[in-house]
């Protein structure tokens, strides 16, 4: 038996529950006299409601009730800001948020109006078509950039504009060193609207029990924990009323933290209303509809370098689209402002964005939230400079990295977590070496590509370097208990997506404690279990969360050789763990096992000590300071078809640093299915709303998700440990990783490949018919 | 994403199944494999009263050849039968290299050719085949039957020549002729999806190696399968040359096509995919031909 995990690739512990269907989902969920809910949702993108006559649905067979924002009286409430702005000086912010259902007016496609409560869901669609809105259309807010001119349709009439947040912030001072650089770059950059597109949508069922005054909801939340504290407050119950399980989800990456949705609000509010369990499984189309967004940005950028190619400052004005609500604060935008910072050192930035709100879904964070947008200016930025400057674009990146002396490296300006932007830890030079290496670079631009040409073939190479923030605070907890037969269990609250914590958080625990890890079981995302914490988003499980668990095992690890000293008899020094047993060094038949040691801790009988705390138990929580920044370089080798102009990846290359890696094939999974999403972002996802607002791409049919057959079939990945200081694992997080730079890197390979001088790409996504309207234009 | 109501109806034959057609001709709606039927019901587009399934009519699955060496299928023909067929490959060479572009394994295991043809999806694979191939119909009713030529069966957006109460029950494409050639050539966003650009050719050369008959038929540029008439009639009675290949393909795009402009793709990348396509697919079927000589 081994009780060393941690650094290997163990396989996963969920996967036999997950792949023998023994796993549980929300629409798993089915309880007796169990009613089933659909939503009346808006066809206009801006309109108000003159009157809602749901008369004759009430009348159809099946239909329980019917709710409109009238009948939840005081219970109507805009939701709560999730995320309040952070501490900058030069910021206005105006918080809107979204409510459980439109009342007056609508704001987007798919804001839902009317909620139908029926025997089950084919009902109450039927009774979605007996009900009559009596809609006024309002002139729908759609171009960002025009949403600020004068005589615009307000969209909150309470504001005297369409601008939602305004903020400046800065680093040195760049108009003092603009007018002594040699090469000054400008553009306008732009990333477009993109969608998560779980394979599970949205789900909760929320059940009542007046006899326990108990209220249970199921949902497909990163955060439980958070949804029942707001769940408690909302309904005027206390926390220990409100129990929320976030089983296991299929896949979340971002818009399933964001709180709370309306059908959040809504399906326990009804539950308790109705005195029956009701469920609401959101469908393919709701889900365009009805879950957040992201992307969605225009920047105006600049950057000053000398002529060796080092950049002098950066000065970058950004519009920000954040649909119809602003419930998730300025996280995705001031991702954005920071990220675009990179690996490099810029001593002067100038950044300025607004916020908009325009009449389409709400935008919260996705996979990435707005670094890919930031990495996308900062890299292009680079990429155009290195053109002009006769630069490889592995040079130009190298030229402006952080050095490994200058850790902690202080960007001085406010990051998501509300603190300065502060690079714990980096060694940036090893990684670009790695992919420069495995994408054999030098071999491909002086031997392969010139032979290609030669055949007509369009091949291009591309390579850019990115920094990931993650692990952010505040803090997660972990509960760690073991049993009489010597099993332990883990509790924490983080809410779990296919992250694999049930592999991760046991190697961590099974590490210290010295068990098997298949002895090791974790319970997560119950708030019966584990009631303190925030979830599971910005990178930050294994940071925060896996932290949380070595602590709490480190604390029963005590117990354990505290109680074994008394009763072996022993000191402490002298005794050794291993193999789920505490012996006395060199006195191996002097031993207990850690099932005896926990029947011990929990006597039934006789006295104990006083102060005593029974069994082998603790809870503990790690909070960090501030995040902990991870940083790669992805390489890839791309042919575009030149007459059909069709996009092949024939090469990707990652190369990633996320410090002490607690399980190499678990990073690499989070890897892969980031460039995955990355690629999807880059050349065939795109959320279109016409000129009046109206959703195009509600479905995976109009909605391009790349398939199996779409992605690299092999992703070579490498590594380079760089340790966090700030968290005693070491661990720095790498969910995003992979998403991040990818479409910027895509569009360099592409105008490598396409060999055209004119041929600049300003914009995500390159599509095949968009790169046609290009090349056109650059003929 | 809920259907509306329906009555579901299963018919013991086929006899059954045009009797209860007749009756409920404007509510009803035949259910073969479901592959496009069942979506648009989920999405409440289609909201038939009468769901008849014709799944259990054996009668209408069958694959065999007539005494002029034709085949002739059964409307209820699976996509992945079609696909592995040894006798569709022999015959009938264009259809068994259409077939991998529909859609995927999952979709070829239950969607029916007849039911594909039916549906006449403006961007779907079979229609256009059928055209190029000089496939004619068997439509029935209770009260007669008749035989329609492919190129007359499509007559506009996801419309055919099918009138209340007739249903088509099977496909028959003529022996191909000894010097000919075919070839098919798609342009969709990802492996799977619905064509962007398609086509569909075959070409016919007599012993002297002249154009007899020409056949470019387009998808996903129109409101149902395009015969490039002009470009066609550019070739018949030629001997064919890559100029004159790559002309008729320029002749195709710009001619004989009005491409749709949509998010997916805008009417002049179309049209430059159709003449890309359209040359790739005239040059292959060229050289095939001349391998039978």
């Amino acid at each position: 038996m081994t009780t060393s995990y941690v650094g290997k690739s163990v396989k996963r512990l969920e996967d036999a529950r997950l792949l023998t269907g023994q796993a549980l989902f929300v629409d798993d969920v089915h309880l007796p006299n169990m009613l089933e809910v659909a939503f009346l949702r808006s066809s206009y993108a801006h309109a108000r409601i003159r009157k809602v006559d749901t008369s004759a649905a009430l009348k159809r067979k099946g239909v329980v009730a019917i709710y409109t924002a009238k009948d939840l009286g005081e219970y109507w409430q805009p939701g709560p800001l999730l995320v309040s702005p952070p501490p900058i000086k030069r910021l206005t912010f105006h918080a809107r948020t979204q409510v459980a259902l439109a009342k007056d007016k609508v704001r987007y496609v798919g804001e839902p109006i009317v909620a139908v409560v029926a025997e089950n869901r084919y009902i109450a669609e039927d009774a979605l078509n007996d009900i009559v809105v009596d809609f006024e259309p309002l002139p729908a807010v759609v171009d960002l950039e025009k949403a600020l001119l004068p005589n615009t349709a307000l969209i909150h009439e309470d504001l005297p504009s369409n601008l939602a947040a305004h903020v400046i912030q800065e680093k040195g001072n760049y108009f003092s060193i603009k007018d002594k650089a040699d090469v000054i770059i400008k553009r306008d950059l732009s990333y477009d609207h993109g969608a998560a597109v779980a394979m599970e949508n949205r789900a909760i069922v929320a059940d009542w029990n007046a006899r326990e005054q108990q209220m249970t909801v199921w949902d497909t939340t990163q955060a439980p924990i958070p949804i029942m504290n707001g769940l408690a407050k909302m309904l005027g119950l206390s926390e220990t009323q409100v129990r929320v399980i976030a089983p296991f989800l299929g896949g979340a990456f971002g818009p399933k933290v964001m709180m709370f949705y309306s059908e959040e609000m809504l399906i326990p509010w009804i539950s308790k209303k109705i005195g029956r369990p009701v469920k609401w499984i959101e469908d393919r189309q709701e889900n365009f509809l009805a879950t957040t967004h992201e992307r969605g940005q225009t920047h105006h950028a600049e950057m000053a370098l000398s002529k060796e190619g080092k950049i002098l400052g950066i000065h970058d004005v950004f519009l920000h689209d954040t649909g119809a609500y602003d419930p998730y604060g300025l996280t995705v935008p001031i991702n954005s402002q920071c990220t675009l910072l990179g690996p490099y050192h810029v001593p002067n930035y100038y950044s300025e964005f607004s916020v908009i709100f325009t009449n389409k879904m709400i935008v919260t964070p996705y996979r990435g939230a707005g670094r890919p947008q930031g990495v996308f200016v900062m890299e292009r930025l680079l990429d155009l400079a290195a053109k002009q400057l006769h630069l490889t674009p592995a040079e130009i990146r190298s030229r402006n990295f952080i050095l490994p002396e200058q850790f902690p490296y202080k960007n001085e300006i406010i990051y998501q977590d509300f603190a300065p932007l502060v690079y714990d830890s980096g060694n940036y030079a090893p990684s670009m070496e790695k992919a420069i290496e495995l994408i054999d670079y030098k071999k491909f631009v002086e031997e392969e590509q010139p032979k290609l040409r030669a055949e007509g073939r369009s091949v291009g190479i591309g390579v850019v370097s990115y920094v990931e923030g993650t692990g952010i605070g505040p803090y997660e907890g972990a509960k760690v208990t073991v049993g009489a037969t010597g099993k332990v269990s883990v509790a924490t609250g983080v809410g779990t997506q296919g992250q694999s914590h049930f592999t991760t958080f046991a190697q961590i625990v099974a590490d210290v404690l010295k068990v098997d890890i298949h002895d090791v079981t974790l319970v997560t995302g119950d708030t019966f279990k584990m009631n303190w914490g925030c979830g599971t988003f910005a990178s930050r499980g294994m940071v925060v969360a896996g932290n949380a668990c070595y602590a709490a095992a480190m604390s029963v690890r005590e117990k354990i050789l505290k109680l074994a000293s008394e009763v072996l008899e022993s000191p402490i020094e002298n005794l050794e763990l291993a193999e789920s047993k505490v012996s006395v060094k060199g006195m191996p038949e002097k031993k207990i096992t850690l099932g005896e040691l926990a029947v011990k801790a929990n006597p039934l009988r006789g006295a104990v000590k006083p102060g005593t705390v029974p069994g082998l138990e603790a809870t503990a929580y790690f909070g960090p300071a501030t995040g902990a920044t991870s940083n790669g370089v992805h390489a890839a080798i791309l042919e575009v078809n030149p007459k059909t102009l069709r996009v092949d990846i024939l090469k990707y290359v990652v190369v990633h640093d996320c410090g002490k890696i607690v399980n190499p094939m678990v990073v690499e999974g989070q890897i892969h299915g980031g460039v995955a999403q990355g690629i999807g972002n880059a050349y065939y996802e795109q959320i279109v709303y016409d000129k009046k607002g109206q959703l195009l791409t509600a479905s995976l049919m109009d909605y391009l998700l790349p398939t199996s057959y779409d992605v690299p079939r092999k992703i070579i990945t490498g590594h380079v440990e760089t340790p966090s200081p700030l968290n005693p694992l070491g661990v720095k997080g790498t969910g995003e990783a992979g998403t991040i730079p990818t479409a910027s890197l895509f569009v360099q390979a592409l105008e490598n490949a396409l060999d055209n001088p004119k041929l600049e790409i300003r914009e995500i996504p390159m599509s095949p018919n968009r790169l046609f309207e290009l090349m056109k234009e650059a003929l | 994403m809920k259907p509306a109501p329906f009555e579901y109806v299963v018919p013991k034959n086929l006899n059954d199944c045009l009797n209860f057609l007749y009756q409920h001709s404007e509510t009803a709606k035949i259910l073969a494999g479901g592959q496009s039927l069942i979506p648009t019901m989920n999405f409440r587009m289609a909201q038939p009263e009468y769901l008849i399934d014709i799944n259990n009519l054996n009668e209408l699955s069958f694959i065999r050849t007539d005494k002029t060496g034709g085949l002739q299928m059964g409307a209820l023909i699976r996509h992945h039968q079609v696909e592995n067929d040894p006798l569709i490959a022999q015959k009938a060479p264009l259809l068994h290299e259409v077939m991998p572009w529909i859609g995927h394994v999952q979709i070829r295991s239950r969607g029916t050719i007849g039911g594909s043809l039916v549906h006449a999806d403006p961007a779907a694979e079979l229609p256009s085949a059928m055209v190029a191939l000089n496939a004619r119909f068997k439509v029935k009713s209770k009260k007669k039957e008749r035989w329609i030529p492919a190129e007359q069966f499509f007559v506009g957006l996801f419309a055919t020549a099918l009138e209340p109460g007739e249903m088509l029950v099977e496909i028959a494409i003529p022996a191909m002729p000894l010097h000919s050639g075919y070839s098919f050539q798609e342009y969709s966003r990802r492996k799977g999806d619905f064509a962007l650009v398609g086509v569909a050719c075959m070409l016919v050369l007599d012993k002297n190696k002249v154009c007899e008959q020409a056949r470019l038929v387009y998808m996903g540029v129109g409101e149902g399968p395009v015969l490039a008439a002009q470009a066609c009639q550019s070739l018949v009675g030629k001997t064919l040359t890559p100029d004159l290949l790559q002309q008729a393909a320029k002749i195709a795009s710009q001619n004989d096509l009005t491409p749709p402009n949509d998010m997916h793709a805008s009417s002049a990348y179309r049209r430059h995919l159709a003449e890309v396509l359209g040359h790739q697919s005239l040059s292959q079927s060229l050289e095939r031909a001349e391998k039978s000589f």
